[in-house]
């Protein structure tokens, strides 16, 4: 038989492993790096999926569905995995029917987080066997592992992703899907309803399971679990998923001893592997969990004394710390070129936040952010932004502000929040400031789809993950329903009747919301046309920049100082000739 | 030449260096070679420097390329060369589109955008590495869109690869099978264009 191979992302190779598998139900909240997984298993017709709401309901889905007996899956970044860390801790205790596989990936280096948290810290916590991969091929081999190893053990399996194995193309075999048969619901209070009575019992279950999976991988009786790769005996080193290959890219002669599965640990086999060399070292990426747990058993090693507890590890890293090995010569001198200036991430052209955040920084108010493009708003000229922690805390710190200031600040404060994070959970924080009279103001910037993740729907675009029609939750009388007395509704391109607004709505003694409604310039429904495209009357123009102050990408200064308006890159969204006082900026037939 | 290459693709988010990098990962395959690409995802869209890199061999390991390990980098913004060129080996390649894409914080006048960033380069090239200059947007546009800059680029690369050419146009075939075919045989054209350049320099 030919053998097929498909260059895939490490994200859509766990998505090949699950279909591969036969898993019936997959639902999950979009994070990068993680979102690649569930929107290529939305590509495999046979697999339900969805966006669920936030990453808890996502597990709660996926629970339900291996409770009735399929395999299921959620997919999520580290920090969803604390939104969906209370089902974790007690799905731990009940186990499954069908296999339920867990994916988390994390993000070392914070390439697109606000955090770099080391999710190995869950599944030492919850006491769930854990597997790791280090290329697409893992990915895929460990994720149908990871059913089997589920269904065997009657437990979840987590899999722990980093960026670069989810966003690495490498070769991957590929094979024939398995069908699998629901396995028949049974009626089995004792194992599935938590109370105190029956978790008493499922508790002393979890430990023994944990044992015996620790025990059974040693043993070697667990596939993949670990790998011992025999090298010179001066030095071996304990490592796993990336950090292997940074270890076999310095160390190529080095004993290695490569672990699969991340958690519980074969201390056993460690121990016998110690035994054979002189030095033991420990290379894992962010917390010394490995480290931690080896020392705790009396075996000696290296670990964190010569490697940092921060960002993304480097062969150059490895090699430096352990050996003579040179690292390789650069053609150029780095610090002999001049610096390059820095090249951040900003609003696209046409972006809808342009406008609110403009509106946000004239009024100097105190903005409690939220995560999503328009966390961008803190960034320069606007710096409209004055903290920022997670999805949906917005809201929750606008009425702890109100509260601890007497509503002083409040007539200066507003939260703002997109339209996916407002329904993850924002919605939670709007009713309690409701409930306890807040009188804090909440800005969401719908702008109709999840937009840093690279456009994902949500429950208030009307279509789902396959792009088919949808029920859309109606933001507006959302929020009246839970008792918001003033909403209103604003085009966050008219920025002056946006600041008026808002302004109007920060004086009101109770809470208020501004839904500031634009569609994402790179989606269908919020591209502009050619005919809103802006041009330059250079008689009118004085240069005084005021345009390019609104950083937006289609427009730079050219060299005689006049702004240059690239025609492919404008969305035709007109902000700039709001801006202009001088009436120097034309835009296209259509007005918007 | 060996059969292993250790490649950068250099450039600011919407370029197409992950497309570009993707042909590497089909043009891999193809050899019969091992291939990582890593990409970065997530603030590619919003304007930002992005570098994906690109390793094909007998086996490879780390994803990512060193600072001295690239044998050629792909430099689709002169700034971007400037910033990403301590990667490259010494005796390795440069190529670079010399179109320029100002960044934000020039644009505000908070910096500068160096003057003479190719004079200053090649001042500094020790004497085995070898660095190209040229208007690939151009060539783009010739070809039919100034999307393809990043087969032009790739283009001017497989002069200096040994690789056969006919693996690269049968990869770009590949690559916009299905829905996108019709982008197939101008991406080729601006592939070529790119390749005659070098000839022609």
């Amino acid at each position: 038989m030919r053998v097929l191979k498909e260059i895939f992302l490490g994200n859509e190779a766990v998505a090949r492993g699950a279909y591969e598998a036969g898993v019936k139900v997959v639902s999950s909240y979009p994070g990068t790096p993680s979102t690649e997984i569930t929107q290529a298993v939305s590509s495999y017709d046979r697999v339900y999926c969805e966006w669920s709401s936030n990453e808890k309901v996502g597990m709660e889905v996926a629970i339900g569905a291996s409770l009735a007996g399929a395999r299921a899956m959620t997919c999520m970044k580290h920090v969803g995995l604390n939104v969906a860390a209370d089902p974790l801790f007690t799905v731990s205790y009940t186990g499954v029917s069908g296999g339920l596989v867990i994916v988390v990936a994390d993000d070392p280096g914070m390439h697109s987080s606000q955090n770099e948290q080391d999710s190995r810290n869950y599944a030492r916590g919850a006491k769930l066997p854990m597997l790791e991969p280090a290329d697409s091929q893992e990915c895929l081999d460990f994720t149908r592992m990871a059913y089997d190893i589920s269904e065997k053990y009657d437990t979840p399996v987590m899999i722990r992703l980093s960026t670069r194995v989810s966003h690495s193309r490498t070769l991957t075999e590929i094979h024939e899907p398995m069908e699998q048969k629901l396995i028949p619901y049974v009626k089995n209070m004792q194992k599935n309803v938590m109370m105190p009575a029956m978790a008493v019992k499922r508790h002393v279950v979890v430990e023994s399971r944990q044992k015996q999976i620790a025990a059974d991988s040693s043993d070697g009786i667990l596939e993949n679990a670990y790998r011992v790769e025999e090298g010179s005996k001066d030095i071996g080193i304990i490592t796993s998923g990336i950090a292997w290959q940074y270890v076999k890219e310095a160390m190529p002669d080095a004993s290695v001893f490569k672990l699969g599965m991340v958690w519980p640990l074969p201390l056993d086999a460690i121990r016998k592997f110690a035994a054979t060399v002189k030095r033991l070292i420990i290379v894992e990426e962010l917390d010394p969990i490995i480290e931690t747990e080896l020392k705790a058993a009396g075996i000696k090693c290296e670990g964190k004394e010569l490697f940092t507890l921060q960002g993304e590890y480097t062969p150059a890293m490895i090699r430096e710390a352990l050996s003579d090995n040179k690292n390789p010569l650069s053609a150029f001198d780095k610090s002999a070129l001049p610096l390059a200036p820095g090249r951040p991430p900003v609003m696209c052209a046409g972006c809808p936040h342009k406008g609110l955040f403009m509106a946000l920084s004239r009024l100097k108010a105190v903005v409690t952010g939220d995560i999503g493009c328009y966390t961008l708003g803190a960034l320069s000229p606007t710096n409209a932004m004055d903290v920022c922690v997670c999805m949906g805390a917005s809201v929750g710190m606008a009425h702890g502000i109100d509260k601890a200031t007497d509503s002083e600040m409040s007539e200066k404060t507003v939260a703002v929040i997109g339209d996916s994070t407002f329904l993850h959970t924002g919605i939670n924080g709007l009713i309690n400031s409701v409930y306890n009279g807040s009188r804090s103001t909440v800005i969401i910037l719908d702008n109709s789809i999840t937009g840093m993740t690279g456009h994902q729907q949500n429950p208030a675009t009307g279509r789902n993950i396959r792009l088919e029609p949808a029920p859309a939750v109606d933001l507006e009388a959302l929020c009246r329903s839970v008792g918001v007395q003033s909403v209103y509704t604003v085009d966050p391109a008219d920025t002056d009747a946006s600041r008026k607004t808002i302004s109007k709505a920060m004086k009101e003694p109770h809470v208020t919301v501004i839904i500031a409604r634009r569609p994402c310039a790179l989606i269908p429904t919020g591209r502009g046309t050619p005919e809103q495209v802006v041009t330059l009357d250079r008689d009118k123009c004085t240069r005084c920049g005021a345009c390019l102050r609104i950083m937006c990408p289609a427009l730079t200064k050219g060299e005689d100082g006049y702004p240059q308006i690239d025609p492919v890159t404008c969305n035709g969204c007109n902000l700039c000739v709001r801006v202009c006082p001088f009436d120097a900026l034309i835009p296209g037939k259509e007005e918007v | 030449m060996s059969d292993s290459f250790n490649i950068v693709l250099a450039g600011v988010g919407g370029q197409g260096t992950l497309l570009a990098g993707k042909l590497f990962g089909l043009v891999a395959a193809r050899l019969g070679l091992d291939v990582k690409v890593s990409e970065v995802h997530g603030m590619a869209q919003r304007g930002g420097s992005v570098i994906t890199y690109v390793r094909i061999g007998k086996r490879v390991f780390s994803p990512v390329i060193e600072p001295g390990a690239a044998d050629f980098i792909i430099a689709f913004e002169e700034l971007e060369a400037m910033r990403w060129a301590h990667l490259l080996r010494r005796g390795g390649t440069l190529l670079i589109n010399t179109r320029r894409t100002i960044p934000m914080p020039v644009a505000l006048g908070q910096a500068e955008y160096p003057d003479n960033i190719i004079e200053s380069i090649l001042a500094l090239a020790d004497g085995g590495t070898s660095v190209h200059a040229f208007d690939a947007q151009r060539l783009a546009e010739e070809a039919g869109s100034v999307k393809a800059v990043n087969f032009v680029m790739t283009g001017a690369l497989s002069r200096f690869i040994k690789i056969d050419k006919q693996i690269f146009m049968d990869s770009i075939q590949e690559l916009f099978s299905g829905k996108k075919a019709g982008l197939a045989a101008m991406n080729q054209h601006a592939f070529e264009l790119g390749s005659a350049i070098i000839e022609a320099k």
